[in-house]
């Protein structure tokens, strides 16, 4: 139960235990007009929303099981876009009716992404955007999100744990966290980064370091461990000759992860590496706790 | 090596376009009141557009205008006679129509459904028939104020989502900057005469076949005027028969096509020259009723030398493929022609050389033009219809920004693939059958016997 009691001790996250990299904002600082160019650098982001957007739609319907609404099939729930960048991913949640927090520490970001949404009125309502890193609104908003989604970030923080509790922190009980991201392997460093950004430049370079790639495994550990059961793990493959993105077995290159934060009563365990084994028995539990 | 790349990929950037007005800047754009959808031009093909949208379930909270220049016709009341104008719906049109709830509403006015084609060339015998195995219907021939009456009633049902401004030509239209760059609106802005401003995320062009979208757009226009013009009129017949089947006979001068009204009654579609189009309309009723009948039964273009070669073929196919030639049913014969209803008016194709561009989309005839004989220029409308509102309703269910290059390509690719072949392949048809030269004749009735004795064929067309 130590666990527990210092899980729920709130206590306010300095800047060493941040999961911002000043380095990493500098990289997205340059490019940060750019963003809404479909042609541009960001184009591989922009096509992705034609696989992330109906994951996150769909599998957000299911674990709700709330009624479905004509039209706005995502009307009343509030999502918190996590590295929202330009809001290239906030605005079409926005568009299916979502209530969505859009949360950049790059301050040029947040200018692009108010600056585009606000000659939609009806976006303009629904998204706010904000300036900041998730410690720095943990505190006025915990437990407020139906949904969380992290797309193309936990590549990019410098503490990953440290992510996830924040998450875990902000989501309501059976809230969801979506999550794409790269996998570290061989094969992601030779299509990820050598040919993506320095032959081909489906991403501007520098944009990416193998070493901050994160495989599937660890995620789902340390989801496990801290609160989240994971419900899907996909694999996903961009196609630069179509410029699209599609669904594959495989997560040796991109994949995405759909974790459940476990309801109320439920208990985290502590953050030591278990034995698989154990994880698994930890898994099984809490679904029938 | 990234600027390498993109130079091999489609040069999408040049279907970002900025026309001759400036756009707003976002001050003045946000008190302009916004759309996602505009559809430009109120005919059948653009009410039936809003209407199909209207009706989709991603559209329920989404805000679609149609843009109609003439006034709100009142078709409450529909006149015993027939009007001249009508249309042969393909069986996947009604389906369409279906969609939105019209086709009851045609239905329970009236409409005619034929079982049979038949067509046949004046110089001579050669003959294709299609029919349907199953006996279902091939397709039907509505009067275009019933379907715009059907299309009336169902816009009305979904008022709370499509705003129909009558009397409002769309004058002059704004189009964006490319999206990235800038702090004026992102929206297309439309002007009517009235003066009065709208924006909208997506702009839908069906304004017929010499469309101001299209031209405003700077989109190239393949176009030819073919010296012919369209007779229409509503005949009376002799007898009154079944008249389940649609009649088309390739003359010399041009296709004259009897479509199927009623037990008694017909329309006529008759292609020729500017001249005799003239004339056909100038003759009393009765000259005019002796030269339609005259073009359905005369052999005067017939040669030995043709129907010979012709009925040697036909014989070698009896023996390949007995059941190759079909039994030739004779057309009715006309009585007289309705007063008022003798009109005419030019052909001609025309090809838009890109459907869509940023924000912007062609339909119907706005997109292509064809000529009559093929029956399918309504169809085509409605096929454009039907596969732009599809890629639409799933990138509204996507949350996609609708004037996204992304899928108006597509909805582009698909129809392009599929427009592109019947129109040229019209085209040819209506060019082959222009002549009397004999090799000419010959190799249309030989590929005329040929084609209705091969199935395969004969279903794809």
């Amino acid at each position: 139960q130590l666990s527990l009691f210092r899980f729920t001790v709130k206590r306010p996250f300095s800047t060493s235990h941040s999961s911002v990299d000043s380095k990493e904002m500098k990289k997205f600082q340059l490019l940060a007009h750019k963003w809404w160019d479909e042609e541009g650098e960001y184009a591989a982001l922009h096509s992705m929303n034609d696989i992330r957007v109906p994951f996150i739609r769909h599998d957000t319907l299911l674990s709700m099981s709330s009624n479905y609404h004509l039209g706005n099939p995502l009307s009343g729930i509030k999502i918190l876009d996590v590295g929202c960048g330009g809001g290239l991913l906030s605005e079409p949640l926005g568009r299916l009716g979502a209530s969505v927090t859009g949360i950049d520490p790059v301050e040029d970001n947040i200018r692009t992404a108010d600056r585009h949404k606000s000659f939609d009125p009806v976006l303009a309502k629904r998204i706010q955007y904000k300036s900041s890193s998730l410690e720095e609104i943990v505190e006025e908003s915990m437990e407020t999100f139906d949904v969380i989604v992290a797309s193309e970030v936990v590549e990019h923080v410098a503490d990953l744990e440290t992510f996830i509790k924040c998450c875990s922190q902000v989501l309501k009980p059976e809230g969801s966290l979506f999550i794409t991201t790269i996998n570290k392997t061989q094969l992601s460093y030779v299509l990820g980064i050598v040919v993506a950004e320095k032959i081909m430049g489906i991403v501007p370079e520098g944009t990416h370091e193998w070493e901050k790639f994160v495989p599937p495994e660890e995620l789902e550990c340390l989801l496990e461990s801290n609160g989240f059961s994971v419900k899907a793990v996909n694999g996903m493959l961009y196609n630069p000759l179509s410029g699209s993105w599609s669904w594959i077995e495989s997560t040796s290159l991109n994949y995405a992860v759909h974790a459940v934060k476990s309801g109320a009563r439920a208990q985290s365990h502590a953050t030591d590496t278990l034995p698989e084994t154990a994880i698994q028995q930890h898994s099984a539990t809490a679904g029938t706790a | 090596a990234m600027a390498a790349l993109r130079g091999l990929l489609p040069p999408l950037a040049a279907r970002l376009r900025s026309g001759p007005r400036a756009p707003l800047c976002s001050a003045a754009a946000a008190a302009l009141p916004l759309y996602d959808v505009v559809v430009s031009g109120g005919g059948m093909v653009g009410s039936a557009m809003a209407a199909v949208l209207g009706h989709d379930i991603h559209f329920h909270d989404k805000k679609i205008a149609l843009l109609e220049a003439g006034p709100r016709k009142e078709y409450n009341h529909l006149p015993d006679s027939y009007s001249n104008r009508v249309s042969s719906i393909s069986p996947g049109s009604a389906t369409l129509l279906s969609s939105c709830g019209a086709w009851d509403h045609v239905c329970s006015l009236r409409l005619k459904a034929f079982r049979r084609m038949q067509v046949w060339d004046a110089c001579s015998e050669a003959m294709i028939v299609f029919e349907k195995d199953d006996l279902d219907d091939m397709g039907y021939i509505v009067e275009n104020d019933v379907i715009m009456s059907a299309l009336t009633k169902q816009l009305d049902a979904v008022a709370d989502r499509v705003e129909v401004f009558y009397r409002s030509k769309a004058v002059g239209y704004t189009w964006p900057l490319p999206s990235h760059s800038c702090d004026t609106s992102p929206w297309v802005q439309v002007e009517l005469a009235d003066g009065r401003r709208l924006q909208t995320k997506l702009l839908i062009g069906a304004d017929g076949h010499s469309s101001v979208v299209r031209k405003e757009a700077e989109i190239k226009n393949i176009e030819h005027q073919y010296d012919q013009s369209a007779v229409v009129a509503t005949l009376h017949l002799s007898e009154a028969t079944d008249n389940n089947v649609a009649w088309q006979r390739f003359l010399p001068t041009g296709p004259i096509a009897l479509l199927p009204l009623s037990d008694t009654a017909s329309s006529l579609v008759w292609s020729t020259s500017h001249d005799h189009a003239s004339e056909l309309l100038a003759m009393d009723e009765e000259s005019f009723v002796d030269s339609i009948n005259s073009a359905f039964w005369s052999n005067i273009n017939h040669s030995d030398f043709i129907d010979t070669a012709g009925a040697l073929f036909r014989s070698a196919i009896s023996f390949l493929r007995p059941s190759g030639t079909a039994v030739r049913q004779l057309p009715p014969s006309v009585a007289r022609v309705d007063p008022e209803s003798r009109a005419m008016f030019p052909l001609g194709l025309g090809h838009a050389t890109e459907y869509v561009q940023h924000r912007v989309a062609l339909i119907g005839d706005a997109a292509h033009r064809v000529h009559p004989l093929a029956g399918q220029g309504v169809n085509l409308g409605f096929g454009d219809i039907a596969c732009l509102a599809q890629h639409l309703s799933a990138a509204a269910f996507n949350g996609s920004d609708l004037g996204s290059l992304k899928h108006l390509l597509k909805f582009e690719t698909e129809r392009q693939r599929h427009n592109v072949s019947l129109i040229a392949a019209t085209d040819v048809l209506k060019r082959l059958y222009s002549t009397t030269l004999a090799p000419l004749v010959l190799l249309r009735t030989w590929g005329l016997q040929a084609t209705n004795a091969l199935p395969p064929v004969k279903v794809r067309i």
